[in-house]
């Protein structure tokens, strides 16, 4: 019910500048690296917006940019970046210009903050998990030793841990206890924005599954926005209010979670639909054949083209970005993604 | 043990398990595999049951998929089917004959007769082989002589997998391929022997999202062809319904549920089964209003297991004095579903 409204608020901030300021908008954001062949263009001008209480789900393939993305939102940046351009509004000051110290002071983990990939394995193995929740309020806010530690409590709470789980170290742990105790840690300075890479990818399907229950529970209980990076279609429909789907450095569909897990309008977000396995579904699921194209040396028209089963003469020029009444937006050629009817009547 | 002619639920008693089933290739009765546990690497403290009392078969051109949460005994169990670890209990018969009677040359037919599909391709292949190398090694191994014929078996097998044109690929390492094509340079390794099983664990868990249903499509394609037996261990539940045809649920080294896809998937019987369906999301906007129901705690140490079932502490459906304390009978409720559990338990009606 709420996720509803959520939905509305969410994409009405997309359409345009009516509607409230989102809580995290990016323009243009660009990312590429130096390599020893060329530019890796990984990032390659993104417009996302994130509203309050909102999560939005980045999917794509392996390569195509999306853990580059959150490097760029988080000013994570590796050595040989060669570019690093464009803006992101954040609580409606633009973060791009802030200097690092600034930066690092009141955006990371106190505005925005990360669960990374496989976190759960970074965690020190000769600190104790409390002391490790704790530190971000130690660091960045100053707090007492005591202080933090009580709320860290508080976080264990909130994730279902149990409280004497703060003086265990994390080898005795089990994955999806270290997994609550990192998004324990990351959510601990109350950020408003919580970026989490491949959360569960590592993890069995129940913990999977009590993992998604958990950041349900705190999206509605705190109002935490979410910005989730996966590969898993399916997992992520259980958080997701709009999903945005990367290909070579680019968004290429900006949905609803309505509109995209029942009739997603670009060519390739439909093939990615067909590709995911389905428990209860007779039909089998198909591979999308081809392979993404090398980010050093991408086409100047669209970059899904070589794979398309709907490519038009058009496609060798770059396709326009389209955006429809309720906010969706579609990077392709086709009006409806070549899938006539199918896209234009969501249910 | 197939003596129930019952066909209630739709005539889809898909294949095999009623009466003219095809030959066993394979069979397995009260196994387990225990590893010693050792305080200073000596004093023997206690057992891990990775595998604790299983029974189950493999039929021609069947695929079995083992389907568990990570440490739930899978692995070793398809480490014991290859014999690379030896049973504690119980027994492993290979086409009729114990593994445990084997001797030097019987291994070494044995090796040839079972493939092994690993879940990491880069680490099963070595990065200083070529690919016509790392192919050529068991051809020599097992006694293939001359160029010109083991050429011939490599170039074949690598248009089977669909490494095409195999020019490209003959010369090629395995750090210049993609995880999807040294999966398929594993698969081809696999096959070159042409054996009558292939043992595959986790063979697409390491593998990009996208290349999974692609290989896990090669591999039905290859078994069908050349009507091949295939184990196939594996924690996605939601791919089996395509790629096996029997299920066998593992829980804390047990075979909790075993039976045909349809049947199983359609109609799961233990209630770990269900949980671990209910776990598994179809991607519908729907999901993110609602939490998923799901058992709570988490699967318990194979050092210390509970009593009776080993399911019991998590079980929505206990039934006391009795779950906790014996272990339960596997009974048969529609034909070659078997299930390991006290709600279908004798007298309970299944």
């Amino acid at each position: 019910m709420k996720t509803a409204e959520a939905i509305e608020h969410g994409t009405g901030t997309t359409a345009g500048g009516v509607a409230e300021e989102p809580l995290l908008r990016t323009e243009g954001l660009r990312l590429h690296y130096r390599a020893e062949r060329g530019v890796v263009r990984a990032v390659d001008g993104i417009d996302l917006s994130i509203g309050r209480g909102e999560a939005v789900v980045v999917l794509g393939e392996s390569g195509c940019g999306k853990s580059s993305l959150t490097k760029a939102l988080l000013r994570m940046l590796p050595r040989n970046v060669a570019t690093y351009s464009g803006s992101v509004w954040f609580e409606g000051r633009n973060i791009m210009s802030l200097d690092d110290e600034t930066f690092r002071r009141e955006v990371r983990w106190v505005g925005i903050s990360m669960v990374m990939q496989a976190a759960m394995n970074a965690l020190n193995p000769v600190v104790r998990v409390g002391e490790q929740v704790a530190e971000p309020l130690r660091v960045h806010r100053g707090w007492s030793n005591a202080r933090a530690l009580e709320r860290a409590a508080e976080m264990f709470d909130l994730v279902g841990l149990p409280s004497d789980f703060l003086s265990r170290y994390p080898f005795e742990l089990s994955g999806g206890m270290r997994q609550r105790a990192v998004l324990a840690m990351a959510l601990v300075a109350e950020p408003k924005l919580v970026i989490l890479d491949e959360p569960t990818s590592a993890l069995d399907v129940l913990t999977q599954a009590n993992i998604m229950n958990v950041l349900k529970g705190i999206k509605a209980r705190l109002g935490t926005s979410f910005l989730l990076i996966t590969h898993d279609v399916a997992t992520s429909s259980e958080i997701a209010n709009r999903v945005a789907l990367m290909y070579a450095g680019q968004f290429v569909e900006i949905a609803s979670a309505a509109r995209f897990f029942s009739a997603p309008s670009h060519p390739y977000s439909r093939l990615l639909m067909a590709s995911v396995p389905r428990l209860h579904d007779p039909r089998p699921p198909i591979h999308i054949p081809g392979q993404p194209p090398n980010l050093l040396d991408l086409p100047v028209g669209c970059r899904f083209a070589s794979r398309c089963p709907s490519r038009l003469a058009a496609c060798g020029d770059p396709p326009p970005v389209r955006r429809d009444a309720a906010g969706n937006v579609s990077r392709c050629w086709l009006e409806d993604g070549g899938g006539g009817s199918v896209a234009r009547d969501p249910r | 043990m197939s003596a129930m002619p019952e066909m209630s639920r739709g005539v889809e008693a898909v294949h095999p398990t009623a009466g003219t089933s095809p030959e066993v290739v394979l069979s397995v009765s009260e196994l387990s595999t225990w590893f010693a546990l050792r305080r200073f690497g000596v004093f023997r403290v206690g057992d891990v049951r990775a595998v604790d009392g299983v029974d189950f078969e493999l039929r021609r051109g069947e695929t079995t998929a083992f389907v568990g949460e990570s440490g739930c005994g899978k692995s070793s169990l398809a480490r014991t089917l290859l014999g690379l670890h030896r049973p504690t209990h119980g027994r492993v018969v290979f086409e009729g004959r114990d593994l445990a009677t084997f001797g030097r040359a019987e291994w070494r037919a044995f090796r040839g007769r079972v493939g092994f599909v690993q879940q990491d391709p880069y680490g099963a292949l070595a990065p200083f082989m070529d690919v016509r190398r790392i192919l050529s090694e068991p051809l020599i191994v097992n006694g293939v002589r001359g160029r010109a014929e083991r050429e011939r078996r490599i170039r074949e097998v690598l248009s089977e997998v669909r490494l095409l044109p195999v020019d490209d690929y003959l010369g090629k390492y395995p750090h210049m391929l993609s995880g999807g094509q040294q999966q398929r340079v594993v698969i081809a390794r696999a096959l070159i022997l042409e054996p009558v099983l292939i043992i595959a664990d986790e063979p697409v868990s390491m593998l990009d999202a996208s290349v999974r249903v692609e290989i896990l499509t090669l591999l039905r394609e290859v078994q069908r062809a050349r009507n091949l037996t295939l184990a196939f261990i594996t924690h996605d539940l939601s791919t089996v319904r395509h790629f096996a045809e029997r299920i066998s649920v593992m829980y804390a080294g047990r075979i909790i549920e075993q039976g045909p896809v349809d049947d199983l998937l359609d109609d799961p019987k233990h209630p770990y089964t269900q949980a671990l369906l209910a776990a598994i999301p179809d991607p519908l906007a729907e999901n993110a209003t609602h939490d998923r129901v799901l058992p709570g705690g988490e699967p318990p140490s194979l050092v210390n297991p509970p009593a009776g079932c080993h399911f019991h502490p998590r079980c929505p459906a206990l039934i006391p004095g009795r779950c906790d304390r014996d272990v339960p009978t596997e009974v048969e409720p529609t034909a070659g579903h078997r299930v390991a559990c006290w709600l279908h338990g004798p007298g309970t009606g299944a």
